[in-house]
C-alpha cells in the first residue's frame, strides 16, 4: 500500500534556500524520514514538496563552545548521539531508547525532537480511519478520546525532549524573520494537531546544553517491549545534591500530554529526599500529567508508571550523588 | 516528478529516471528487479528491508530513493562473492539461521552491519544490534548463534 501521493523532493544546500521553499504552501521538512514516511504512508498528509535538510552545512556535528556549552546539530543522528563524548548520559539514556539501531542510524535529533504526535486513533490505515469518520487531528471533526472535546488530545511521544529540557536546553531556530533562540520547553504546545511553535519556513537548527556542574540527570521509559516502541509514559530527572539537601531539581515527563511538559517541582528544593518529599513529587507529576486513551495500553497504568518512574530516578540520583 | 538518480547499487553505479515519492524499497524491488530485499510490516518497525548505505543499515520502507542520492547502497543481493556465500550467509545456512526465510535477508543486512563496526560482538550486542528486526517464526537463538559462527 503506497499512499504517498505525488510530491516534489527538494534538497537544498543553503538555509536560505530550505527556509525559502519551507514558507511556501503545502511544503514539508524532511530528514532522516523515520518519522514522517510511516505516516505520509498512511496517508496523513499530502505535501506538495518535501524539503530534504540532510545537505544543510553546519549542523550535522557536536561541538563544545570555550563556555562549556555543547551544541548538537539538529541533523546529528541519534547513533551519533548515543556515540559521542560530549553528550550528558541522560541524553544518550533517552536516544538509546528510540526505536530500534536502524532507525537510530537515520533518524535525527531535530526529527525526534519535532516527531509528529501520535493517538491510537490517528496512527492507522486510510481506511481505518475512513471507518471511523477520521479525527479531530485530521480529516475529521470529532476526537475520539475525548468525546465533545474542541482540541485534540493526540499525544506526544518523543523521548529525548524531556531529557534535553532538564538540563536546560535551548533550542536555536531560523526562519524567514532571521534566527532566534528559545528554551527547548517553548518549541512546544499541548495541541495535539498543532504541538509545534514553529512558524511556516521556520527550521530547527541546533540544541545547545548549558554546562551544569554537580547536576546528575537520567530518563526512564516505559513500554511493551525491550525496542521499537515509543514511550508509555517517559520521565527524565535531573537533580543537584548539596549538603544533604536537594539543591537543584527538574522533572520532566513524555508520553502523557500533547506535548513534553515540565513538572513544577521548585517547593521540593532544600529538603532532604524521603518519603514525604518523594510523595510531593508523585503529587505533581500527577497535577501535570494527562494521561488519557490514546494509546492500546490503558492510561491508569501509564499514568501510575509516570509517578512511579519519577520516584525512582529521583531517589537513585539522591543516591548517586552521596 | 521523476529525476535522474545516480547512486552506486552493489558496487555498480547507476543512474536512473526515478520518481521523487518512489521508496528505496520499490526502487530496489520493482525497478532493479532486486527482490531480495523484503517488504514485511511496510511502516520501519519490522526490519525486513534492512539494506546498506554507507555501511550502516537503512530500512528501505521509510527512505525515499533520492534520500540516497550519491550513496553507496548494499543489498543482500551484494554479499556473494563469485557465486559463493559470504561468511555470515553461510553461517545462517549451516546454523539453521533462516526458517521460513522472510526476515532473513534483513537481519543479514543488520548483522554485516554490525559486524563491519565490531568484528567481534558478543551474543548481547548481536542481540542489540538486531533488536529491531523481527522473524515471526522466532527462531531468536539460532540467528544470534548464526552471527556467532560468522564471527568464529
Amino acid at each position: 500500500m503506497n499512499l504517498l501521493g505525488d510530491f516534489n523532493l527538494l534538497r537544498p544546500t543553503s538555509l536560505d534556500e530550505a527556509v525559502k521553499a519551507l514558507s511556501g504552501e503545502g511544503a514539508q521538512p524532511i530528514a532522516g524520514g523515520t518519522d514522517l514516511l510511516p505516516n505520509l504512508r498512511r496517508g496523513l498528509s499530502k505535501p506538495k514538496l518535501l524539503v530534504d535538510l540532510s545537505a544543510l552545512d553546519h549542523c550535522s556535528d557536536i561541538v563544545a563552545l570555550p563556555d562549556g556549552t555543547v551544541r548538537i546539530g539538529a541533523l546529528v543522528t541519534l547513533e551519533a548521539l548515543v556515540d559521542s563524548p560530549l553528550i550528558p548520559e541522560a541524553v544518550k539514556q533517552a536516544a538509546l531508547g528510540v526505536a530500534g539501531p536502524t532507525h537510530r542510524a537515520q533518524g535525527t535529533l531535530g526529527g525526534n525532537l519535532c516527531q509528529d504526535t501520535r493517538c491510537v486513533f490517528y496512527n492507522q490505515s486510510d481506511w481505518w480511519r475512513e471507518g471511523n469518520g477520521f479525527c479531530l487531528k485530521y480529516q475529521g471533526d470529532k476526537c475520539h478520546v475525548v468525546a465533545k472535546s474542541d482540541r485534540c488530545y493526540a499525544t506526544y511521544h518523543g523521548d529525548i525532549a524531556p531529557a534535553l529540557m532538564v538540563l536546560e536546553a535551548r533550542a536555536e531556530i531560523v526562519g524567514p524573520e532571521g534566527s532566534r533562540r528559545i528554551l527547548l520547553a517553548e518549541l512546544f504546545r499541548e495541541k495535539g494537531d498543532d504541538h509545534l511553535t514553529l512558524s511556516p519556513g521556520e527550521i530547527l537548527l541546533a540544541i545547545s546544553l548549558p554546562a551544569m556542574k554537580g547536576w546528575n540527570a537520567a530518563y526512564e521509559k516505559a513500554r511493551v517491549r525491550e525496542a521499537i516502541e515509543f514511550p508509555l509514559a517517559g520521565v527524565a530527572v535531573a537533580l543537584k545534591r548539596e549538603k544533604g539537601r536537594i539543591a537543584g531539581l527538574r522533572v520532566a515527563i513524555t508520553g502523557a500530554n500533547s506535548a513534553p511538559l515540565m513538572v513544577p517541582v521548585d517547593e521540593l528544593v532544600g529538603q532532604e529526599w524521603g518519603d514525604a518529599v518523594a510523595e510531593t513529587l508523585g503529587k505533581q507529576v500527577r497535577k501535570t500529567a494527562n494521561v488519557l486513551k490514546s494509546t492500546i495500553t490503558g492510561a491508569k497504568y501509564r499514568r501510575r508508571m509516570l509517578l512511579a518512574l519519577a520516584r525512582k530516578l529521583a531517589s537513585q540520583l539522591w543516591i548517586k550523588a552521596a | 516528478m521523476k529525476s535522474i538518480l545516480s547512486l552506486w547499487v552493489n558496487g555498480r553505479l547507476r543512474e536512473d529516471a526515478v520518481d521523487s515519492a518512489t521508496l528505496l524499497l520499490d526502487y530496489l524491488r520493482d525497478q532493479l528487479g532486486l527482490t531480495g530485499t523484503k517488504q514485511g510490516c511496510d511502516g520501519g518497525e519490522c526490519g525486513a528491508c534492512t539494506v546498506l548505505v554507507d555501511d550502516r543499515p537503512r530500512l528501505a520502507c521509510i527512505t525515499l530513493a533520492h534520500q540516497v542520492a550519491g550513496r553507496r547502497v548494499e543489498t543482500i543481493e551484494g554479499l556473494a562473492q563469485n557465486g559463493r556465500l559470504s561468511r555470515l550467509q553461510q553461517a545462517f545456512h549451516e546454523k539453521l539461521g533462516t526458517q521460513c526465510g522472510f526476515c532473513t535477508p534483513g537481519m543479514i543486512m543488520a548483522a554485516e552491519a554490525l559486524l563491519r563496526q565490531n568484528p567481534d560482538p558478543t551474543a548481547q550486542e548481536i542481540k542489540t544490534a538486531l533488536s529491531g528486526n523481527l522473524c515471526r517464526c522466532t527462531g531468536y537463538v539460532k540467528i544470534v548463534e548464526a552471527v556467532r559462527e560468522a564471527v568464529l
